[in-house]
């Protein structure tokens, strides 16, 4: 069937193949025979064998290293998993001499990792709130909008964006972004949305979920805005073709013909994003405040599950206090390693079928 | 009565049709807007680092080793040969293993559920915080030795290096034609050194590329420093000892209340932002002049 090309919606195919549309393309391949002839003559049959045994063990070496972190993790929180279980999770203790709820007391030897498992959960997903929209708004920009000659430059400057160090964000956070939403920021919220509940108290630095759900939102943006790109990059012309030929303004195009067809790749990305903000350790340490408390004010300070690790573990000096942080660390690494696999799972439905080379 | 109607049905269109081109305009100005408000911070960012970076920069910076607290001047030497020191070593770990399951996936492994596994693991094991690995290095090697050292925090961010190098040498095989393999063969080249003088020769550019990202990614690593290398104000002898590193140094600078040690944090920041850019450039700038692109 001759195919018709109306319209050219973005340029010729990204710079390299994605790595799971070379892997579509490459896993089929059957040895030709002339190489199975030049192979199967053995005339270097042991070196060829030992070579090929020690390149598998490089890559047994990668189940290796998630076997031996989730053995060492496991073995050294052995002290913390007895003594709390389960309980470790959601217990609330109380204060004897205040009767305060109090979560996590080294001195008086109990732990409890509720106040950290929130603030994870709420830094991580008020960035989402403010980066999924940002992330999507960019992609969309950038595969079906941008003049050509802007967009290898903007490409690149995203992609930057996630190669910066967490720590210069946390560092520009802590010097800029938390003085800026301290002063101008934070009043306007408590002024405008306090009767919710959500914004009445505010910490005096400005430090806090607010400002480290901010800091992680920009991120998190570069790896959700590069791969929803690449996920709508995969969507076939045809699709986009056949919207428009019914006569779509281009925004019903990007969405009737490639969000819809794309969503479940951006979903995947959008648990990636999720994935990252979840781990994220020094950037959120410098700005969330580190008071192992649950507010329920947005503005008020906290502490994450990867910050309290990074905060506490080289001044812990119970067996007790280290166990409890790395049962932290051995939760968070169970936690990320399901919510990525997720993710992987939903972008390799969506790339996989894609043609892999498009022109 | 059937004139209405028809004119009816007529605004109706044309209000639609009005009203579908002003959604198109909003939403495309949304998506300029986003790009906008993504690019904001960015520059933001660069900026500062440059204003407040470079007029702290000096010579001291790069040849002294800190002052005590209250003093002003003094460098953050010992933490850039620190920073070197611990890349020298996830290299030597991180390299060598990552080109070699690389080279199990692409040559061997083609296929194979278990090449699907270790593929996917790799992709996994990449998003896990750099944190655990942090804490799963101080559980191997800092536990045992009862001592921070150099070695820990090296092995920590070489582990951080395996999936990315394994994945992007995987990636760059692919791109070397079956003619190439089966021309060295047919010569008689016994099939490793095949592989891996011709081959891996060709992809050479696109897994150096692949070593430099993952180079870049880890230079910045803080987090799994704090408790493996832990820092040191003085210069270290030993693999043995507690070392500085550039981010761990920007770290403790960056908390601390006095002036001047936020000024050596920025000062710090800039260096090791221009040496990642620089790494990220350069690949950026190898891949786009199509030596990569050649290979395929």
């Amino acid at each position: 069937m001759p195919e018709i090309r109306i319209v050219q919606t973005q340029p010729p195919s990204e710079p390299a193949q994605t790595p799971e549309q070379a892997a579509a393309v490459a896993a089929p391949v059957e040895h030709s025979a002339i190489r199975r002839y030049l192979l199967a003559r053995g005339n270097s049959a042991i070196t060829d064998g030992a070579f090929r045994v020690l390149m598998a063990l490089c890559a047994f070496s990668i189940f290796v290293i998630v076997a031996l972190i989730l053995f060492e993790l496991v073995q050294r929180s052995q002290l913390t998993l007895h003594a709390f279980g389960l309980k470790f999770f959601y217990k609330t203790y109380f204060d004897p001499t205040t009767n305060l709820p109090s979560y996590w007391d080294p001195v008086n030897g109990y732990f409890s990792a509720l106040p950290f498992v929130y603030g994870t959960l709420v830094s991580s997903l008020l960035s989402l709130l403010f980066a999924v929209p940002l992330a999507i708004g960019v992609a969309v920009f950038l595969t079906e909008m941008c003049p050509n000659f802007l967009c290898a430059p903007l490409a690149f400057l995203t992609e930057l964006l996630a190669a910066i160090p967490s720590i210069i964000y946390g560092l520009w956070a802590v010097f800029i972004l938390v003085p800026l939403l301290r002063e101008y920021v934070n009043p306007l919220l408590i002024k405008g949305l306090g009767w919710t509940g959500l914004f009445d108290d505010t910490s005096p630095t400005g430090m806090g979920y607010f400002a480290s759900a901010v800091i992680l939102a920009i991120m998190i943006l570069p790896i959700i805005s590069s791969l929803t790109r690449e996920v709508m990059s995969a969507v076939p012309h045809s699709q986009r073709e056949a919207v428009l030929a019914l006569g779509a303004t281009r925004w019903e195009m990007i969405r009737m013909g490639v969000l819809r067809n794309a969503r479940v790749g951006i979903v995947g990305a959008v648990i990636l994003g999720l994935g990252r903000a979840l781990g994220e350790t020094m950037a959120v340490t410098m700005v969330i405040g580190s008071t192992p408390q649950i507010h329920h004010s947005l503005l008020s300070t906290g502490s994450s599950m990867a910050s309290v690790i990074a905060s506490e573990f080289t001044e812990a000096v119970s067996d007790m206090h280290l166990s409890a942080l790395i049962e932290i660390g051995l939760a968070l690494f169970i936690v990320t390693i399901i919510v990525n696999a997720i993710a992987r799972l939903l972008v390799w439905a969506v790339t996989r079928g894609a043609p892999a080379t498009t022109h | 009565m059937k004139k209405g109607t028809e004119e009816s049905v007529q605004e109706e269109f044309q209000l639609r049709t009005r009203l579908r081109w002003l959604v198109d305009k909003a939403a495309t100005s949304l998506a300029v807007l986003s790009t906008l408000l993504v690019i904001l911070p960015l520059v933001a960012i660069f900026i500062y680092l440059i204003i407040q970076g470079a007029h702290s920069l000096n010579l001291a910076f790069f040849t002294q080793i800190p002052k005590p607290v209250g003093e002003v001047g003094g460098g953050m030497a010992n933490a850039i040969v620190g920073s070197v020191t611990l890349l020298v070593i996830a290299s030597l770990l991180g390299v060598p293993i990552g080109i070699g399951g690389g080279i199990y996936l692409a040559e061997f492994g083609r296929g194979t559920k278990f090449a699907n596994g270790v593929r996917f693991t790799a992709d996994v094991l990449n998003g896990v915080p750099s944190i655990v690995m942090g804490l799963a290095a101080y559980a191997l090697i800092v536990v045992p030795q009862h001592h921070f050292s150099a070695l820990a925090g090296g092995v920590a961010l070489g582990i951080m290096m395996i999936p990315t190098i394994c994945r992007t040498t995987e990636e760059m095989l692919l791109m070397v034609p079956h003619a190439v393999r089966e021309a060295a063969l047919g010569l008689g080249v016994p099939n490793w050194r095949s592989v891996l003088s011709i081959t891996v020769k060709t992809a050479s550019p696109g897994i150096i590329t692949g070593c430099m990202l993952a180079f870049a990614r880890v230079a910045g690593e803080t987090a799994p420093l704090i408790f493996t290398a832990l820092g040191n104000d003085y210069w270290s002898t030993s693999l043995n000892q507690p070392i500085a590193a550039l981010p761990l140094q920007i770290y403790v600078y960056a908390l601390s209340p006095y002036d001047d040690w936020h000024r050596l944090a920025w000062a710090g920041s800039l260096v090791l932002i221009v040496l990642i850019v620089l790494a990220v450039s350069l690949v950026r700038f190898v891949t786009s002049r199509g030596v990569l692109k050649g290979a395929s």
